[in-house]
């Protein structure tokens, strides 16, 4: 372990759960939109557009809470606009969430011409009191800011909303054989609006954490690819909430090791460490896939599939 | 009410109809936005459609821009379109495009400072094999693993971003470059400079290359069995299968052609407009090439067009950044908003839109 050098693992794992944040938000909100049969790829697009709505709406009242709730208005204003277009106009699903990326990356860099340079307003850990003073332990489970809590809080909901409640199981059906659900008179477009606002306001609310806390200043293409990196998961994740976590865990903590590996001036050349999450995402997704029995096993049946009620 | 009906077959009329409603809505829409950036939406229009062409001012200069930005574009779509057809999902080709830059200028770099006549050939291969190479990961993983190629292309977007960082802060750097990062400029190196070949029009070897490419894919889907193929499997994969078209062929294929295409684009321009490898060489041309395959409606005559078009947005947001002070990021939304309404409009030519009576529907 000589090529850690200074690095203390109780601050590594720290600040590995707060670099996953991001990805874990954006992960399970397209794991959701995925389970309801639709393939949003836009989900670098929502995040960027969340990171900058939530960064101007931050700076302007003063109050990070206020910036994570602009975060979550400009993802799942997105996701409407991929909505209307896959769901109401039928379009290619594929080819409107490459358009989602592209206009967000855009749009994000047009709004937010203003802010580069400006300090947004800091987002304190929680209170715990004695709880963070506890030796390692405190430092990695009790000092840290909210939103790294209600993620792991929403990875739970959706894994108990899927799982026990009726309208998960609507949610899969839909997901499952649109044709079937629509003929037991579920209004298939309209869960799978509601589905893909989830997901955008999920992506928004990862992308405002990206510029207010994990940067946190504005800079344009902030998310540098991990809204991709969060499609990537949810395949890992063979499109389970808890697993969701786990992958999201691995990737911050891949990110944080090579920062850090980097700052502790390693051997190993820079540029090879800065691609590291990219090229490992790509392992891991060909390990997912080379494995016949896990491949699509899990996928849903109507995933990406255009749905056009005939009668 | 309103309600969609199926057609039995896409409408001729709407199929050539839709990209000019799309850049018309786009044009109303754009000009709202920049009505709300505070700038007059006509003018700015203007600037944009019509200045770069017609002005007696600027035409001069913005003319032979055309070609030359319009070059790359066309260029990378018409390889992309061909995967597009088959259900093949490149949207990596800004990676293609940087690697093939890189592969090509470091033939030229090698040969320097000698001159002779089989330089540039040999970049122009070497271009070609990096975008090829690098497209080539996807596309065997993709075959070998069932591996996803819209997420592995993309991925090596940032990979290949960092590998052009490294390249034109280490080994390809400028040794007499003062210790500033990029590498000699290829456009001062006789032997690998692609020059304008007629004064005046900005038509340089990638252009000709565009024009070739455009041509040969119009033979390929017309004429030639791998083009039906590649239309087979796009449209009836079921049916392409029995057919015997093997899936991982049509994968390698399509995948080698459009990297292939793109890393040419790249070589091009490193050896031409752009000059040199620096850090910031990469300029979208991969990700715009997408909307323009597709506002081409993926046919290589329709992209030929939409290209030229997309130059013009280029030509005239920069026109319009200079002269109305236009932020540039507004026309980046701006083309993004031209693949929406092209995406809307495209229910048009596969839907029949009626109107029933509410007596009907019961």
């Amino acid at each position: 372990m000589d090529f850690l050098g200074g690095i203390n693992p109780a601050v590594l794992i720290a600040s590995l759960m707060v670099a996953s944040v991001p990805i874990m938000l954006a992960a399970i909100g397209e794991l959701v939109v995925e389970r309801s049969g639709v393939l949003n790829l836009g989900v670098e697009g929502m995040m960027i557009m969340g990171a900058v709505c939530g960064f101007a709406a931050a700076v302007g009242t003063g109050s990070p809470a206020v910036g994570f709730l602009g975060g979550i208005v400009g993802g799942a204003a997105l996701a409407l606009v991929f909505g209307v277009l896959t769901q109401i106009l039928l379009a290619n699903q594929v080819a409107t969430g490459l358009a989602l990326t592209l206009f967000g990356l855009g749009l994000s860099s047009l709004i937010g011409q203003g802010y580069v340079g400006i300090k947004p307003p800091p987002t304190t850990a929680l209170p715990f009191g004695p709880l963070a003073d506890i030796p390692a332990l405190g430092r990695i489970l009790f000092n840290h800011d909210a939103m790294v809590y209600i993620s792991i809080a929403i990875i739970a909901a959706v894994w108990a909303v899927l799982r026990f409640t009726r309208t998960g199981l609507v949610l899969r059906a839909v997901g499952e054989n649109h044709e079937a659900a629509h003929a037991l008179g579920y209004k298939v477009v309209r869960i799978r609006m509601a589905a893909i606002t989830f997901g955008g306001a999920m992506a928004g609310l990862g992308g405002a954490y990206i510029s207010l806390v994990r940067v946190p200043q504005w800079v344009d293409g902030i998310t540098a690819g991990q809204g991709w990196i969060a499609l990537a998961i949810v395949v890992f994740a063979a499109w389970k909430p808890w697993r969701v976590l786990i992958g999201a865990y691995l990737f911050g903590g891949i990110s944080v090791l090579q920062l850090n590996l980097q700052a502790a001036g390693a051997r190993i050349p820079v540029e090879y460490l800065s691609m590291s999450p990219y090229l490992i995402t790509i392992l891991v997704l060909v390990l997912i896939s080379a494995n016949p029995k896990r491949a699509s096993a899990n996928a849903p049946a109507a995933l990406g599939k255009t749905f056009h009620a005939t009668r | 009410m309103l309600i969609l009906e199926k057609r039995p077959s896409p409408s001729r009329f709407w199929q050539y109809a839709t990209p000019v409603l799309a850049v018309i809505l786009t044009m109303i829409a754009g000009g709202i936005m920049f009505a709300l950036l505070g700038k007059n939406p006509v003018e700015a229009i203007r600037t944009i459609f019509w200045d770069p062409l017609f002005n007696p001012q600027f035409a001069a200069y913005s003319r032979p821009q055309l070609l030359v930005k319009a070059g790359p574009l066309i260029l990378i779509a018409i390889g992309l379109s061909l995967g597009f057809r088959a259900g093949i999902w490149n949207i990596g080709a800004e990676g293609q495009y940087m690697m093939g830059a890189i592969c090509g200028a470091a033939v030229g770099l090698a040969f320097y400072p000698l001159e002779a006549w089989y330089i540039f050939p040999l970049m122009v291969l070497g271009g070609a094999f990096g975008g090829w190479a690098w497209a080539m990961i996807p596309a065997i993983l993709r075959v070998g693993f069932r591996t996803n190629e819209i997420l592995v292309s993309l991925m090596l977007v940032y990979v290949a971003q960092t590998i052009l960082s490294s390249m034109a802060l280490g080994r390809l750097r400028n040794p007499e470059g003062g210790g500033f990062p990029g590498s000699r400029n290829l456009s001062q190196y006789p032997s690998a400079a692609n020059l304008e070949l007629l004064p005046g029009t900005g038509m340089h070897w990638g252009v000709v290359a565009a024009f070739i490419a455009v041509i040969a894919s119009f033979i390929l889907l017309q004429r030639h069995i791998l083009g039906f193929q590649i239309k087979l499997a796009g449209q009836a994969p079921r049916a392409a299968r029995f057919a015997g078209v093997s899936p991982g062929r049509l994968v390698i294929l399509c995948m080698g052609i459009s990297g292939a295409l793109a890393g040419l684009a790249g070589l091009f321009e490193v050896s031409g407009p752009a000059g040199q490898i620096s850090i910031d060489f990469a300029s979208g041309y991969g990700f715009t090439a997408i909307i323009v395959a597709f506002l081409g409606r993926l046919n290589p005559i329709g992209i030929l067009l939409a290209g030229l078009l997309m130059a013009l947005t280029y030509i005239g947001g920069e026109l319009a950044q200079f002269m109305l002070g236009l932020p540039s990021a507004a026309i980046q939304a701006f083309q993004g908003m031209l693949l929406f309404f092209l995406l809307a409009v495209d229910l048009l030519s596969n839907y029949r839109v009626r109107f029933i009576s509410k007596r009907e529907v019961a």
